[in-house]
């Protein structure tokens, strides 16, 4: 949130994109891609396996059919190289079955289930075949923005779930509850913070810390209910504050549902996750009632990574080296964050020793060198 | 601090037992103050100045020895301790090489990376962080050390093939007594002095050499410096510390060829020459003085502490500063300088050996209880840590200034010789060799 100032300096330059075609309004969260499926796939996912019905495809439009016999929340992704998304669906709960729309080039992928939602999941090669279209790199650097809304939609919608039933608990006065909730439902808030933070005046109402507020303004969103739950764990005046949190939500969702980020803002937006976690995250200042900024850091890093793949068949022909780099170096990152697990979820800040968060900077610190490479390489197109 | 005022000649009368009498004490293997007195005091005698470079003047960033040992000490110092946080061999000579590319750079005055902080291209970060724009080199050095961890790990993992490579003398350093030393800044994998005359020139520097190592190397610590508290040419006056007093009277000069070779560079034949002769080994520690303490001691106290005066800098008993030590000047039945005094022990008659002190100054704010966080870092190059710093320390248990000083930090560095010739980088025959 400090660098919210500067991001919203450069608002006047973004070209935002509004898009009321075909790409906007999708159903739900899992749209992958347009066309219509030549197929449904079936997919069971358990806790422990992650069986998809094919291994090869023909280049096209499919349906996956997803359906969690597990114990745990899941999710399902199809991840072109470097764990790019092709589409992904998200926060599908024990028991259901979800749709999964995805338009797949000739190519290699990876189907990936997430049981418990974290973590590198449980992965199967996936072969498409025909002809590969070559996207010239124009086309390729235009597609990179469909593929960062094809993301956004993605979260915004288990965004939209998690928020309500935070709020729900919190309005019931379900403290324990409410605290098990928040830290996943700020992860998809963080995921999309660069999106979520160019719609300025909604930021500050959702995310805004004690503190920051203008004259006059009042503390509000999760940051808000935060302090509610770990400082005095009275959540009895919270209900009018979690009413505005989820409908503030909402109408950051909406407008970000619809936002089709320009290359030159996915790789500023890349960037500005990794600063946040620099800046908010590997100091505790973002959470620091509930001690959970690993959550938001682990967040902000697949953030980033998702706004990098997006751009990535562009990169790859203009700089592969780069791509290189920056795939080395988040791979070190979630190795060096992944020490940190503490069951589907991670260890508080104030449980990390210096030593172990300077380790982290240190990981952040080379990560964002590299990444603050990719706006150029666009910007030379 | 340790003072290594020699005098010409040894001086007539003094007693056998004032001599050796300290020298014994812990230093074993000490060589003889008889034997190098004469030495010790030609090497530290005052020559005439030459016409030394100005304080805007760029200094030789190649040559057969590093710059920032026996240049003449700039007025600043940022001081940087680093961990390699890689196991990649060849990352880590990349830096390596990449550093010396920008140090030729900077040290010339110019930005330090090929680009520059203005002139690139709008969307990428600049390769010059820019706050040098505008400012002359003002004699800005960079000097490389490596560690003792670079070589074998703490655990004993040959981290980079160089563990057979460690010269014998680049080891830990012992424990003092007194010694209380923080951990988290004390020593490191590699280190860069970086000196100049604009503090903003220094900062400027370590700041971008750091952001150059993104990924491979990690700042373990580091210091800044203010007012040289050492000479190290006939050149600049003696300079004062935050004592208050005149500090290294007598230090190594520059000019004094013939003690630099016996006591700062590594020669052929010793232990590691095959690619640190011509080098030195570095040795810092972060010397917290008790500031309160002493300020509200008296000036008699203050006096018998150092062993000489707080105005002329003379030695007790003595006229003038550049005035012969005479540690047998009685005065009212008492000797001139007290067994206990800082000149008595850190005297080359009686460590035995010579060193080349490059300290500076610091204030890190206060302390959380008011108190001044001051000190000296105290920077010394020699040709062996044995026979240099840990030979003085050891000489020190009893200094009477232990009273007023804690030493915080501690580090020990081999820099390589010079870089020599535009295919030449920093550690290339450590690393190649």
């Amino acid at each position: 949130m400090s660098l919210r100032d500067r991001r919203l300096a450069l608002l006047p330059a973004l070209a935002l994109v509004v898009l009321t075609a075909a790409c906007g309004g999708s159903d739900d969260g899992g749209d992958g891609g347009g066309g219509t499926p030549a197929d449904t796939i079936p997919v069971a996912a358990s806790d422990d396996a992650c069986d998809v019905e094919a291994d090869e495809l023909p280049a096209g439009t499919h349906e996956f059919e997803i359906t969690n016999e597990g114990s745990k929340v899941t999710e399902f992704y199809v991840y072109a190289e470097g764990d790019r998304v092709m589409a992904e669906i998200e926060n599908i709960a024990p028991g259901l079955s979800r749709p999964l729309l995805v338009e797949l080039p000739a190519g290699e992928y990876e189907t990936v289930c997430k049981p418990g939602m974290i973590g590198d999941g449980i992965r199967n090669p996936l072969t498409v075949t025909g002809e590969a279209a070559q996207l010239s790199e124009d086309e390729s650097l235009a597609q990179a923005g469909v593929d960062y809304q094809r993301y956004v939609q993605s979260q915004t919608g288990a965004l939209i779930e998690q928020t309500t039933a935070f709020v729900d608990a919190v309005k019931a006065g379900d403290v324990e509850g409410a605290k098990a909730l928040y830290p996943v439902a700020r992860t998809y808030w963080e995921r999309i913070e660069p999106v979520a933070e160019i719609f300025g005046d909604l930021d500050p109402l959702i995310d805004g810390r004690e503190g920051d507020q203008e004259e006059g303004q009042d503390f509000t969103g999760f940051h808000r209910i935060e302090q509610a739950l770990w400082v005095t764990g009275d959540v009895s005046a919270m209900g009018p504050y979690a009413d505005n949190l989820l409908a503030d939500v909402r109408r950051v969702v909406e407008l970000a549902d619809e936002t089709t980020l320009e290359p030159l803002q996915l790789a500023n937006g890349a960037k500005a996750l990794l600063d946040e976690v620099a800046t908010g995250k590997i100091t505790g200042e973002e959470e620091r009632y509930s001690r959970t900024d690993l959550w938001d850091f682990a967040a902000n890093v697949e953030g980033s990574q998702a706004a990098v793949q997006a751009l990535r068949p562009f990169l790859e022909e203009a700089d592969p080296e780069l791509v290189a780099e920056i795939d080395e170096r988040f791979a070190e990152t979630e190795a060096e964050l992944g020490q940190y697990r503490a069951g589907d979820g991670w260890m508080l800040h104030d449980q990390l020793t210096q030593d172990q968060l300077k380790g982290l900077s240190d990981r952040i610190t080379a990560l964002t060198e590299s990444v603050s490479q990719v706006a150029a390489v666009v910007a030379r197109r | 601090m340790t003072e290594q005022q020699g005098p010409e000649e040894q001086p007539a009368g003094v007693s056998r037992r004032r001599l050796f009498g300290w020298l014994g004490a812990g230093t074993a293997g000490v060589v003889a103050a008889g034997a190098t007195g004469g030495l010790i005091g030609r090497s530290t005698a005052q020559e005439p100045a030459p016409g030394g470079p100005r304080a805007d003047d760029a200094v030789p960033f190649t040559g057969p020895h590093q710059a920032g040992i026996v240049t003449p000490a700039q007025d600043r110092l940022h001081f940087v301790a680093l961990d390699v946080t890689t196991d990649d061999r060849d990352e880590l000579v990349a830096v390596l090489k990449a550093w010396t590319d920008a140090a030729r750079r900077m040290t010339a005055g110019r930005d330090a990376g090929p680009v520059g902080a203005v002139d690139g291209e709008r969307y990428a970060p600049p390769d010059d962080t820019g706050e040098a724009i505008g400012l002359p080199p003002s004699g800005l050095t960079l000097t490389i050390g490596f560690g003792p961890t670079l070589f074998t790990a703490a655990d004993g993992t040959d981290r980079f093939g160089l563990a057979a490579r460690r010269p014998a003398p680049l080891t830990e350093l012992p424990a003092f007594p007194g010694d209380q030393l923080r951990p988290e800044i004390s020593g490191g994998d590699l280190c860069i002095q970086a000196c100049a005359n604009d503090p903003q020139v220094a900062v400027h520097a370590v700041r971008n050499l750091v952001r150059l190592g993104a990924g491979v190397v990690s700042v373990r610590w580091s210091q800044l410096g203010f007012g040289r508290t050492s000479s190290t040419s006939t050149g600049q006056d003696t300079p004062r510390n935050l004592f208050g007093f005149k500090d290294g009277t007598n230090n190594l000069k520059a000019e004094a060829s013939a003690g630099l070779d016996r006591f700062v560079w590594v020669a052929d034949g010793d232990s590691g020459a095959d690619w640190l002769a011509g080098g030195s080994y570095l040795v810092t520690r972060r010397i917290r003085m008790l500031i309160e303490p002493w300020d509200t001691s008296s000036l008699d106290e203050q006096h018998r502490t150092i062993g000489r005066t707080k105005g002329s800098g003379a030695p007790l008993g003595q006229q003038a500063e550049f005035d012969p030590v005479d540690f047998t000047k009685q005065v009212d039945g008492e000797f001139a300088i007290p067994e206990t005094s800082h000149v008595f022990l850190a005297h080359p008659t009686n460590s035995g050996t010579a060193i080349l002190r490059r300290g500076y100054s610091f204030v890190d704010g206060s302390d959380g209880l008011g108190r001044l966080d001051a000190g000296l870092f105290f920077i010394a190059y020699q040709r062996d840590p044995a026979t240099g710093f840990v030979q003085v320390q050891r000489n020190l248990r009893l200094d009477a200034m232990n009273e007023y000083i804690r030493h915080t930090s501690s580090a020990v560095f081999a820099c390589p010789p010079g870089v020599q010739g535009d295919d030449d980088w920093w550690g290339r025959a450590l690393f190649e060799g």
